[in-house]
């Protein structure tokens, strides 16, 4: 193997590495993958939500035979406090469409299939090999990568990073710096398996229907994190994440945080009987736009998690992996047609055909709202304690009249944050937003 | 509903341990700075323990390979993390 020499080596084999691959492969490109787990999926988690639009842009047919849990009719949003959660919920009959827009995932299986579609394009896929470095040449310029099977080199004309949010490979050749404990958060899920039949009567389902529950409030404990509840076919994927230099510096674990949150009584009963068949935890790099390092340089460029592509107000990642994946490898096979060098200069392509597309315009968007988080916890923990006892006032009858709840309700909000706080609040969110 | 402790969810997991190469090593020291004991609380797969003598060691047996000790070490040097040989360590089921 060390004497062929291939177009490009994609390194990893998650959604960004395997649109990378596909591509690549579709165009007729002599491509090697690389992957360290038994098989693509391996090693790989996520919640998870598969955007639809994201992979019909590489394979329209995809939902002939991909393995998709259920397509997501049904959104809830709760702030919690202790003992109660308000929120918002959309429910809307037209995601029962003919192409849905959102699927519940389950990863090994997704990845799976995704990366036989990579080979069957023509990739050639090895996996159960770790790539330990980069190779360079005298002048600085990546010309291949080596891996653990013996200390095997293997050249390319240009290589692709998609190694994920523990991007070893690309930080060691110095492609870019070790992600930092506020840019990074830890999140830990399992996986509780239930009747089909009891997932559909608990959620309001039928057929392939599935309900999506994103949580904040107390169950992060006044650090910056979001928690999550995805009805899968015969499964309940529920987890939890925390800033890394949160949990770091407030000395929590996740798995405790998990614990509770499953034991919220708003969650508890939807959990109840469920069979536990695996524990994860995985980090994702969600410092936003500010953290996204150089995305290409001499013969390499970085994709997916790796390069911080991670929407965390919307909890946009895997579509974002797939569509850096793609373009990444469209500029390659753009550069190749033209015959020219997968030079820095060219491959800046790259960069321009992103920030043409929602991945950096997204990101871009919303630089400000980690920063924001940081320095305002509270956003996370008191607005929701204020809006569940405002509800509860509101929604007892208890002889009280309605002006005098009112004025309960307002004396509560002035109470929390004052009135100069609460504008201020307003005006952070709004600048950050916007 | 009481907690499940972190070892019982593990053995929920699939695992290849690749016997005698540890991916994780911590560096030998006498007093643990303040991010190295965070790990102890703070590992999801509970892999570091504070020893009698006040120092952290770790069983990465269970390691999940998130990366999150490798991040909150990264300034102090105090542990050397590696990818588990390609193949060994956590296999996922579902992910």
């Amino acid at each position: 193997m060390s004497l062929e020499v291939f177009d490009a080596i994609v390194v990893g084999a998650g959604p960004a590495g395997n649109a990378a691959a596909y591509t690549l492969a579709k165009s007729g490109l002599k491509v090697l993958q690389l992957e360290r787990g038994e098989y693509s999926g391996s090693k790989n988690v996520q919640g998870a939500i598969l955007y639809a639009d994201a992979l019909e842009k590489l394979m329209p047919d995809f939902r002939e035979d991909a393995p998709l849990e259920r397509h997501i009719v049904e959104q809830r949003m709760w702030m919690m406090d202790d003992n109660s959660h308000t929120g918002m919920h959309y429910r809307s009959d037209s995601f029962n469409e003919e192409k849905p827009n959102r699927y519940t995932i389950i990863r090994s299986q997704f990845d799976r299939w995704f990366n036989r579609r990579v080979r069957e394009a023509g990739a050639v896929v090895l996996c159960e090999t770790t790539v330990t470095e980069l190779l360079k040449d005298t002048n600085g310029r990546v010309i291949g990568v080596k891996t653990d099977r013996h200390g095997d080199s293997i050249l390319a004309d240009v290589v692709i990073l998609a190694e994920g949010v523990n991007g070893l490979v690309g930080q060691r050749a110095g492609l870019r710096q070790e992600l930092k404990p506020a840019h990074v958060a830890l999140a830990v899920k399992e996986m509780h398996f239930l009747p089909e039949e009891v997932i559909a009567a608990r959620f309001n389902l039928k057929g392939d229907e599935g309900v999506v529950i994103e949580a904040m409030g107390t169950i992060t404990k006044g650090m910056v994190g979001t928690a999550f509840l995805y009805t899968n076919r015969e499964s309940i994927s529920i987890g939890i994440g925390c800033m890394v230099q949160d949990l770091a510096e407030n000395r929590v674990s996740s798995s405790a945080l998990l614990e509770e949150f499953k034991a919220h009584p708003s969650i508890r009963s939807l959990l109840e009987g469920s069979e536990v068949r695996e524990y994860a935890a995985h980090l994702i790099p969600e410092g936003g736009y500010k953290a996204v390092p150089q995305l290409y340089g001499e013969g390499w460029l970085v994709v997916g998690d790796a390069a911080h592509f991670v929407n965390a107000v919307h909890r946009e990642g895997s579509n974002l992996a797939m569509t850096s994946g793609r373009i990444a490898a469209e500029t390659v096979v753009w550069l190749k047609r033209r015959r020219e060098a997968f030079s820095a200069e060219n491959l800046a392509e790259y960069q321009k055909r992103l920030e043409a597309s929602f991945v950096i315009k997204d990101l871009k968007k919303y630089r400000g709202i980690p920063a924001l988080l940081h320095r305002n916890k509270h956003f996370l923990d008191l607005y929701p304690r204020i809006a569940s006892r405002a509800a509860q006032i509101w929604l007892r009858v208890d002889g009280v009249d309605k002006r005098s709840k009112e004025g309960e309700i307002v004396r509560d909000l002035r109470a929390a944050r004052g009135w100069r706080g609460l504008l201020g609040d307003a005006f952070k969110v709004a600048r950050a937003w916007r | 509903m009481t907690g499940t402790k972190i070892e019982e969810k593990l053995f929920q997991n699939r695992y290849l341990v690749d016997a005698g190469r540890p991916h994780i090593k911590v560096r030998a020291h006498d007093k643990p700075s303040e991010e190295l004991r965070a790990l102890v609380d703070i590992c999801p797969a509970g892999c570091y323990t504070e020893t009698d003598k006040g120092t952290v060691e770790i069983v990465a047996d269970g390691c999940m390979e998130c990366g999150t000790c490798r991040i909150v070490t990264q300034e102090t040097g105090e542990i050397e993390w590696n990818y588990p040989r390609g193949g060994y360590g956590v296999l996922f089921k579902f992910g």
